[in-house]
């Protein structure tokens, strides 16, 4: 362990946490807001600074002064404990994801380690606890019903997720997030196989399974973040909030962080896995000075946002599911696309060398 | 990775495994078994076993845990809090447990190879999964695919046990 390696390594943590990914999740919240409000004819916050920019400032400030409320009957240790495990797990599966390409010659990922997509799959399945937890502590019976459909949801979408992904790396033949986003830099984004050569017979063949892997995958994220149109433990309607019922003030907060937390990382994952991470096609990579080392930070930033725009655009458009049709869509329709899909690709993979 | 990090996740899965045994909460058990599984996947991954580290994680506190948990909030947890402890059984299993202990150290002591300091870890240069792969489905390819059978099989009894009378 050189002192190099660990101090650039603590930078890029800091940096990447307190410099990108909380206020990302913060002004995620606003935008939500602002996103819906549009979609419905309103205005939305604008009161706060220009735009309502200030808002989430204001936000905080005011969940953070609130009362620390606990109702009586809770079981103390794990409903302080839930809201921790809910937001963690959603921070820390960032740590894989190459988010630049390099400045200063240092690689931009925290942890480019051979088990990339393993680990974020194992991460995210933690997750599921700080909810089940929550419902379980608050010894209420909205907060319970919301718990035990996070669990079975999270355990059946799993699968689709996992499943989904498997494409991607037969083609690239790595779990390395890295070497995914290098295999799109020199052949092509797996979504726009006009990028790069795009005479190659192989490539346009590829992208149709491709295509559907990546809305097997979006979808499954929808299930995993507990986003609408399967946000079914949460459902205002049925569960009067789902398992966050019983909590108020700044742990009410750490959920609502956790499920944008999430959503930022899913995002991430989409970006990295399907729209070739930090590369731009005609935009070159960090080797040739530190302005374009930034730029491919920002550029993969940018397309988290894009597609956290798409999570939201999704969420005011569509209605929410009924739990037995969001089970009956997830076993018998994504599982045996996700499973068909794999079985595809490994055909035109032996079929047509690429 | 340093011995101080060993030490500490060594401890983190015996105190946690500790606790499965003698917490009275069955949640906070199976809380306790997602830690200690935790601990084991860190010391796997010490040995730069990233692949069986992560599929721990994965596999037995991400999924096998969850189910665990799922059942055991859906049961009447009273009943299992008031229950007396039977001192003579505790006393019993503690006996056997270290009884088995000093077994194992007699044993591993006499040993010989126990003596003999390990070669350090050489790095792969390849991928983990790689070779995982590889050594299954090319050294090992009958028994994997009598174990995919085995799967096969419990599967469909599971799918037949649980289905619904359809009259």
């Amino acid at each position: 362990m050189d002192t190099f390696f660990v101090t650039t390594s603590l930078l890029k943590i800091l940096g990447i946490l307190f410099l990108v990914i909380l206020p990302m999740v913060s002004y995620a919240v606003y935008a939500e807001r602002r996103v819906s409000a549009f979609m419905q004819d309103r205005l939305g916050p604008n009161r706060v600074g220009p735009a309502g920019l200030f808002q989430p400032v204001a936000d905080v400030a005011k969940l953070l002064l609130k009362e620390s409320f606990s109702p009586a009957n809770v079981n103390t240790f794990y409903y302080w404990l839930a809201p921790c495990l809910a937001l963690i797990p959603a921070l820390i599966t960032i740590a894989v994801v190459p988010f630049g390409s390099t400045l200063f010659g240092v690689p931009m990922v925290i942890a480019d380690v051979n088990v990339g997509i393993l680990y974020v799959f194992a991460v995210a399945s933690l997750g599921v606890y700080g909810i089940v937890l929550a419902g379980w502590a608050s010894n209420s019976k909205y907060p319970f019903l919301g718990g035990v459909r996070s669990s079975s949801q999270m355990i059946s979408y799993e699968l689709s997720l996992g499943l989904a992904v498997i494409p991607v790396f037969l083609v690239v033949g790595n779990l390395r997030l890295t070497s995914v986003v290098r295999y799109q830099i020199e052949h092509g984004w797996f979504i726009a196989p006009f990028i790069g050569d795009w005479t190659n017979i192989g490539k346009w063949l590829l992208t149709i399974p491709m295509f559907i892997s990546f809305v097997v995958f979006m979808i499954a994220v929808f299930a995993e973040t507990n986003r609408l149109p399967f946000d079914l433990p949460e459902a205002e309607q049925e569960l009067a909030g789902g398992y966050h019922t019983e909590y108020a003030g700044m742990k009410f907060a750490l959920f609502f962080l956790g499920e944008y937390a999430a959503m930022i990382s899913g995002s991430a994952l989409v970006v990295t896995l399907f729209f070739g991470g930090w590369h731009f096609p005609g935009i070159p990579d960090g080797a040739h000075g530190w302005v374009f080392g930034l730029i491919n930070i920002a550029l993969f930033f940018a397309k988290v946002a894009i597609v956290i725009f798409i999570f939201m655009w999704v969420r005011w458009t569509l209605p929410r599911f009924r739990f037995d049709q969001l089970m009956r869509l997830g076993w018998l329709f994504f599982f045996e696309i996700a499973l068909v899909n794999i079985f595809v690709v490994a055909g035109i993979m032996a079929f047509l060398p690429t | 990775m340093p011995p101080l990090l060993f030490w500490i996740f060594a401890l983190l899965m015996l105190v946690f495994g500790a606790a499965v045994v003698i917490n009275r909460n069955p949640v906070a058990s199976a809380l306790s078994l997602v830690v200690s599984f935790l601990g084991l996947a860190a010391l796997f991954m010490s040995l730069d076993a990233y692949f069986v580290g992560i599929i721990q994680v994965l596999v037995y506190a991400g999924a096998i845990m969850v189910l665990f948990l799922f059942i055991i909030m859906l049961l009447d947890l009273r009943a299992e809090k008031l229950r007396k402890i039977n001192w003579l059984a505790s006393a019993g299993g503690l006996l056997v447990a270290l009884a088995l202990l000093m077994q194992i150290f007699y044993v591993v002591g006499n040993l010989h190879a126990a003596q003999e300091k390990f070669p350090p870890l050489v790095g792969s240069t390849t991928d983990d999964v790689r070779n995982i792969g590889l050594l299954l489905f090319d050294n090992y390819n009958a028994p994997f695919q009598i174990v995919g059978i085995l799967v096969l099989v419990a599967t469909v009894g599971v799918v037949l046990l649980s289905k619904r009378e359809v009259r």
